[in-house]
């Protein structure tokens, strides 16, 4: 065989044998949801495979320039080159269009499969000790990811794109003290300023994918020095790994993933029309469209611009900017807790041990009732951004559904939350192996214990919860 | 191959053959017609029918499932661990305090030196708050619209709006400005101040909340509507905020129509413009 010979000959002069037969056999627990990362990897290969073509011909510049193409309505307009070479990337470049809209595709569904990844992760306990430091590398990959989809969003400079950048100009401006160096330092100036587009570009294309790729490194080294974490069952332990090897199985099912991922980019970017630029036209002073929603992942800020009440108070003589609550210290605060939080658990829990096995969601009720009150809060602001929308198909009134919602997104992420402390407590404490399994009575037993003798001292489940579920119905009438 | 495993090679070689097929009907595709609809299926279907062939051999033929690896714990023994702070530390106990405190202020020092440099990404030697501060308006300037022609009084009818411009060699951002044209039975309701000389009244375009332009006036409620977060302010009420994120109103520019019956600013505007920074009052 040739490959035999090439390798022994590679080998003789670099002598890798052992150290990659161990990367061969390395053990890959198979478990579905161990799967999120990987499609978070290969959404970002699709995005630097498809980024290198679009910059072959995007041209990130403010210089005023005569389209001249395919696309009819705006022949012979005058509109910067950036925005001229993105209608020109759409109609009149081969695969351009393809390649463009499975770009964007490709960004919203990394920015998803981060998150969906951060949520196993975190419902699972698999950030609690060795891997804090994993733990914060991944949330700087996310945020990392919210800044480059927002980076690129950014640059065609059609309408919509130059609405987000004046609202990002504005989130800069609002901060105290610095803000005003902030935003004229980065736009090079008042917005909409000269120089935005072109180092917009260079972040993009060079400085946060860098970053990222780095961190991904990072992210696999540690993955492969401290080796994955696992459910508990037969055979695994804290000083064992159990499941597939690297090589050739678990290899070539990666492979098929990642050809899996980049087909979804390919169809959703081939029949499903994603920020069609042409349609919202030029960036121009003055102008704006509306409705007007940024992508999803930054969304959620956008939807808390829209909640926060008209408020500006006065510090020391000085006005605070409205924005900087909601747009500056919402974020900030959201990503500290989730840097702190590895940290912060061990406090309450007093649980400083090594854990390679991972828990199951109910074995941490708090951590549940916690994790579904965030989810809850962030996707309910999630919707809010869309609320103008909501308007335009049922006819409610915006004004109104923005004081509703003003109240909602505060009330229903604490009910979710204690509805989901409550399910894993029950679930925790019952027999049940899956929720869909958990009777009604252990649920119920499991708010009386609370509501009575919230002093009991914590048992060892499954006998209480038997006790409950069999003499708790008795009270309260027949058993449904 | 022989027995039980033939039909899974049938199916993965069927789907690799497939996925063969449909990238050469996507290369067509390219050569013929360009559709990015047509395209973007073919590719995607032909890396779906690989996927699904991968994953059949993985699953079917390739050796998997459970292994059991040996995970030795993070935490070295020990004397490795102090052996190694001992080498990390070779050399300290004999370096007096001052060179590293000198170090340090010298690295300190390289490091402000390369925060000076991005004062140049601001072009010019204007301030922010300056820069800021000031907008193309002020008395005698012409509003112009947005193809630069100059606005006459009579060129709005009553009730309606304009998007106009200081008459200038570059349209500004934040000079934009909604001229708006009351009805007289409104010029009563308005309160006082509120109406210049034909009924015409000029606000700032962008939002006091995040800057985006105010584009919809409403005729019927005479509203200002931001479409960006839905920001309200009742033109007859000196453009108070009246619903939605916005805590301050539109900043207000003086008109008046000259000798030639075109309209201009008679100053600029009474407030800061655009969303608010951090500054007194």
């Amino acid at each position: 065989m040739i490959t035999r010979r090439v390798v022994r000959w590679a080998d003789r002069r670099l002598g890798f044998a052992s150290l990659a037969r161990s990367g061969l056999n390395k053990v890959f627990p198979d478990h579905w949801s161990f799967m999120m990362g990987e499609i978070a990897l290969y959404s970002f290969v699709y995005l630097v495979l498809s980024g290198t073509f679009l910059a072959f011909f995007f041209d990130a510049s403010e210089a005023k320039t005569v389209y001249r193409g395919s696309y009819a309505p705006l022949n012979g307009s005058e509109v910067s080159a950036a925005y001229s070479s993105a209608v020109h990337l759409s109609y009149d470049v081969r695969l351009g269009l393809l390649m463009r809209q499975s770009h964007h595709w490709a960004a919203l569904l990394f920015t998803g499969a981060i998150v969906v990844h951060l949520a196993r992760i975190f419902f699972t306990g698999a950030f609690r000790r060795p891997r804090e430091v994993n733990w914060i590398v991944g949330v700087t990959l996310l945020l990392l990811a919210f800044v480059n989809g927002f980076a690129g969003y950014s640059l065609p400079d059609d309408l919509l794109s130059g609405t987000g950048l004046r609202v990002a100009n504005g989130i800069m401006l609002s901060i105290p003290v610095v803000g005003q160096w902030v935003a004229l330092l980065i736009f090079g100036g008042e917005f909409p300023g000269q120089h935005i587009l072109p180092r917009l570009f260079i972040a993009h294309v060079l400085l946060v994918p860098g970053l990222i790729a780095a961190l991904i490194a990072v992210h696999m080294a540690i993955l492969v020095r401290q080796k994955h974490s696992q459910f508990p069952g037969p055979g695994r332990t804290e000083t064992t790994v159990v499941g597939s090897r690297m090589w050739p199985g678990y290899a070539v099912k990666s492979i098929g993933l990642m050809a899996a991922v980049f087909s979804l980019c390919l169809l959703l970017g081939g029949l499903v029309q994603i920020n069609p630029v042409w349609l919202w036209g030029p960036f121009e002073p003055g102008s704006a469209t509306g409705p007007a929603q940024p992508d999803w992942y930054v969304g959620w800020v956008d939807g808390a611009l829209r909640l926060y009440p008209p408020w500006e108070p006065h510090l020391f003589g000085w006005r605070l900017p409205n924005l900087f609550l909601p747009a500056v210290v919402l974020p900030g605060l959201t990503f500290v807790a989730m840097y702190l939080y590895p940290f912060v658990e061990p406090l309450f829990t007093r649980d400083r041990e090594e854990h390679q096995l991972l828990e199951r969601p109910r074995d941490r009720p708090v951590r549940m009732g916690l994790g579904v009150m965030a989810f809850t809060f962030y996707g309910l602001l999630l919707l809010s951004f869309s609320l103008d929308v909501v308007t335009r198909y049922t006819g409610w009134p915006v004004t109104v559904l923005v004081l509703v919602f003003r109240v909602v997104v505060l009330v229903v992420p604490l009910l979710t939350g204690l509805a989901a402390y409550v399910l894993a407590k029950a679930l925790r404490d019952s027999d049940a192996a899956r929720f869909t399994e958990l009777p009604w009575s252990a649920v119920r037993g499991t708010v009386r214990r609370r509501s009575r003798s919230p002093k009991e001292p914590p048992t060892t489940a499954s006998p209480v919860a038997g006790v409950a579920a069999e003499h708790l119905p008795v009270e309260s009438g027949p058993v449904p | 191959m022989r027995g039980p495993a033939r039909a899974p090679a049938g199916w993965v070689s069927a789907a690799f053959l497939t996925s063969t097929a449909l990238t050469a009907g996507f290369v067509a595709a390219y050569i013929t017609t360009d559709s990015p609809q047509l395209e973007g299926l073919l590719l995607g279907l032909a890396l779906a029918a690989l996927a699904a062939g991968l994953v059949l051999w993985a699953m079917h033929l390739l050796p998997s499932g459970t292994y059991v690896e040996e995970r030795p714990p993070m935490a070295p023994p020990e004397e490795d661990d102090d052996a190694f702070q001992d080498d990390l530390h070779r050399g300290g106990q004999e370096t007096p305090g001052i060179l590293r405190r000198t170090l340090g202020l010298a690295v300190l020092g390289l490091g402000a030196a390369a925060v000076v440099p991005l004062r140049g990404l601001l072009p010019g030697s204007l301030g922010p708050s300056t820069a800021l501060r000031r907008t193309a308006w002020g008395r005698g300037v012409r509003m112009m619209t947005s193809e630069g022609k100059p606005v006459r009084a009579d060129d709005l009818e009553p009730g309606t709006a304009l998007t106009v411009f200081p008459q200038a060699p570059e349209p500004a951002d934040d000079a934009t400005a909604v001229l708006i044209r009351l009805r007289p039975a409104d010029l009563e309701a308005a309160s006082s101040g509120a109406a210049g000389s034909a009924g015409l009244v000029a606000y700032s375009k962008l939002c006091t909340h995040a800057g985006c332009p105010v584009g919809l006036y409403e005729q019927t409620t005479r509203q200002l509507f931001c479409p960006c977060h839905q920001s309200v302010f009742d033109v007859l009420d000196r453009a108070r905020p009246i619903a939605g994120p916005a805590a301050r109103r539109l900043p207000q520019l003086p008109v008046s129509v000259d000798a030639e019956g075109y309209v201009q600013a008679d100053g600029g505007f009474d407030g800061q413009v655009g969303p608010t920074y951090w500054r007194r009052g």
